[in-house]
């Protein structure tokens, strides 16, 4: 392994084990796969990146985990194994002691995802008083909110004793992106699931929030998967990514060695595309055409017909290839040198 | 400099643009008091002909509203806007619509800014009948020959604009803009919307336009490094002012003012080598209706000095066509 993090973890059980994971949604226009087969696994302490355009089924995934694919969608196969409980097959109390306490996750957009008609106070305590174990049993509710108000202070909300009373519309984009990254860890999850958490904020806001993340992580010792679409983000804040086209997992690997060395030729595109600060010569290369309809796509590559590398073979199934050590893609040139 | 030889295309002198807030009847008999809210202050920049001018800043900076006041879509409070030689910051208002066949703008929404009971003909062909330019069997034409150049097809001319993609409708959107000829374009975040894909689609479409056809951009995006790859020159908005303005190479390269710095070291490189030493910012963007005295923003600088509490920073020569208001920064 070239990366220490990497040979450390491979060696211990994941925490978060993803295997064939498909998610379907019923449409007037026939059954979309969102999900087709998805294999994951999540290291203790590890930070995963998933990254992918919309469509790819990066949220779809992570929903799939923590039981919340809206109705009428569902998962139709596959395991989740979560630090040694199979999620597939819970029952509603059992969900609820976990998701919030072992599992949290912050949703993309703060302001809809937090409850306009609570004060900040009452959503941070609620998730305390429903699962903090080490809660003194006489004075609770004093205990909680001391806790409430100790992780505003962590998530960097000025004058938190005072704001702790302000409703969310009161707060700025990236105030609430925090509260919710402070709900989040009130419990001091093992996984945090952080959904595109800074897209809607600015970037030195966004430095902010996600450094904030990085810091908690290693104050926490949790393990975080970072949905985001933004592959700057997840060259700067992440172990490993995970790649995601159209449903599928397409290229995974240590980050740096990834995005120096591409091998799958979306990634190489993605890649292409970003323009760059250190290289304002540099063309940007857009990848012509769109991501396919997710229905009914059966065993073909689903981007040979944008790839500039498609082989008349590519209409076939592909499986995920190993191409180095803790890498893999799912690509039939994916050895070669392609250039 | 060669572009300082030509007659500048647009240029705008000591623009305001202030909204008074609590100036409602009610909000006037409650005695409320009348608030104002200085969104573009007294802000100064010319466009060469053919020049791309990138403008960037947090939400909230005033960049939208800078346009759309050069633009007189929303009217200045005070100072002037000169638009190929002639004065037009107080054309009234059935000039002002002449002019605005050579003045254009693309809208970030792709969703909200196309009508969704208009199919793409008429969307694309209404500027041509409202500026009575083309005859009804025109249109289809132009309106035909427009959607080619944009990457659209002539037999999309009948769908409407849910049956497109966001790529697509932003083509759309462009399609309307350009169909009029305009010499000067404001792209108002134009592939904010968009997929990373989409967005590098619409861009190299943006820049193949602007050669063939000669245009002039004014480009706002929050995305640094869109602004780099397609600007001239760079112009860094905090709180309505202007803080920094220069060539893109030396303002994305070497830039002097502290909010500047801040903002490009925040943005994340996927190359590790281009990562800068992070200039770190605390707090958030502080009111615009109350903003701090003297530099607005020593209360985020790491490197704010007591000067920076009570003296404005003027906007001031650096040399090299690169200009910056901060007390900390001297001529090179």
């Amino acid at each position: 392994m070239h990366s220490t993090r990497s040979s450390v973890t491979e060696m211990t059980a994941p925490l978060l084990s993803i295997r064939n994971l498909k998610t379907c949604f019923p449409t007037r226009a026939g059954l979309v796969t969102a999900v087709d087969g998805v294999d994951l696994d999540l290291y203790p302490g590890e930070c995963l990146g998933i990254v992918g355009e919309s469509g790819s089924g990066k949220s779809v995934t992570f929903a799939s985990v923590i039981g919340l694919v809206r109705s009428p969608g569902y998962v139709a196969e596959g395991t989740i194994r979560f630090d040694g409980t199979d999620l597939r097959n819970l029952e509603a109390e059992q969900w609820r002691q976990l998701r919030g306490r072992d599992i949290a996750m912050t949703m993309q957009d703060a302001l809809t995802a937090l409850n306009p008609a609570l004060t900040v106070a009452e959503q941070i305590e609620e998730v305390l008083l429903a699962h903090a174990t080490d809660l003194p049993r006489k004075g609770r509710w004093e205990a909680a909110r001391a806790r409430a108000v100790e992780m505003l202070r962590l998530v960097g909300i000025p004058a938190p004793d005072k704001r702790i009373d302000d409703y969310p519309h009161q707060f700025s984009g990236g105030m609430r992106q925090r509260i919710m990254i402070a709900i989040a860890l009130s419990c001091r999850p093992k996984l945090l699931i952080a959904d595109e958490p800074t897209t809607a904020l600015d970037v030195t806001i966004q430095a902010q929030v996600l450094d904030l993340i990085g810091d908690l992580r290693r104050e926490l010792g949790m393990s975080v998967v970072l949905i985001t679409h933004d592959l700057g983000v997840v060259a700067e804040h992440t172990d490993r990514v995970a790649v995601m086209y159209a449903g599928q997992v397409v290229e995974i690997g240590p980050t740096q060695e990834l995005i120096s060395q591409p091998k799958h030729p979306y990634t190489r595109g993605l890649i292409g595309l970003i323009p760059r600060l250190s290289d304002l010569d540099a063309p940007i290369k857009p990848i012509e055409g769109q991501v396919p309809e997710l229905i009914g796509l059966g065993g073909i590559c689903r981007f040979h017909d944008r790839c500039d590398y498609r082989l008349p073979q590519c209409r076939s199934d592909i499986p995920m290839v190993a191409v180095g050590p803790g890498r893999q893609a799912r690509c039939i040139r994916a050895k070669e040198n392609l250039s | 400099m060669s572009d300082m030889q030509h007659r500048p295309l647009l240029e705008v002198r000591d623009l305001e643009k202030v909204y008074h807030l609590n100036s409602g009847l009610l909000q006037r008999i409650a005695r409320q008091p009348a608030l104002n809210l200085r969104a573009v202050n007294k802000v100064s920049f010319s466009i060469q002909p053919g020049e791309t001018l990138g403008l960037i800043g947090e939400s909230g900076c005033g960049k939208s509203t800078l346009a759309r006041t050069v633009l007189r879509l929303h009217e200045p409070t005070s100072g002037s806007i000169t638009f190929e030689g002639s004065d037009i910051t107080k054309l009234p208002h059935r000039e002002m619509t002449a002019l605005r066949r050579s003045m254009q703008i693309i809208f970030q929404d792709p969703y909200a800014s196309l009508n969704p009971r208009k199919s793409v003909e008429e969307i694309v062909g209404l500027p041509l009948s409202l500026h009575g330019i083309a005859k009804r069997g025109e249109i289809r034409d132009r309106v035909v020959a427009m959607l080619e150049s944009v990457g659209l097809k002539s037999a999309h001319m009948g769908r409407f604009p849910h049956q497109f993609s966001g790529g697509q409708r932003q083509r759309i959107g462009i399609a309307r803009a350009l169909i009029l000829n305009p010499s000067f374009v404001v792209c108002d975040e134009p592939v904010s919307a968009l997929d990373v894909s989409i967005q590098a689609q619409i861009i190299t479409l943006l820049e193949s336009l602007k050669r063939e056809l000669g245009l002039t951009y004014l480009f706002i995006s929050h995305d640094i490094g869109v602004i780099g790859h397609v600007s001239d020159r760079i112009a860094v908005m905090y709180l309505g002012d202007i803080v920094e303005m220069g060539p893109s190479r030396e303002v994305l390269k070497a830039p002097k003012h502290p909010y500047t710095k801040a903002l490009l070291s925040a943005v994340p490189q996927i190359d590790a080598g281009a990562r800068r030493e992070r200039v770190k910012l605390t707090g958030d963007l502080p009111s615009p209706i109350a903003p701090p005295p003297g530099c607005k923003f020593h209360t985020r600088c790491p490197f704010a000095i007591e000067r920076c509490r009570h003296e404005v920073p003027a906007l001031r020569d650096l040399g090299g066509d690169m200009k910056a208001a901060c007390h900390l920064v001297s001529a090179s």
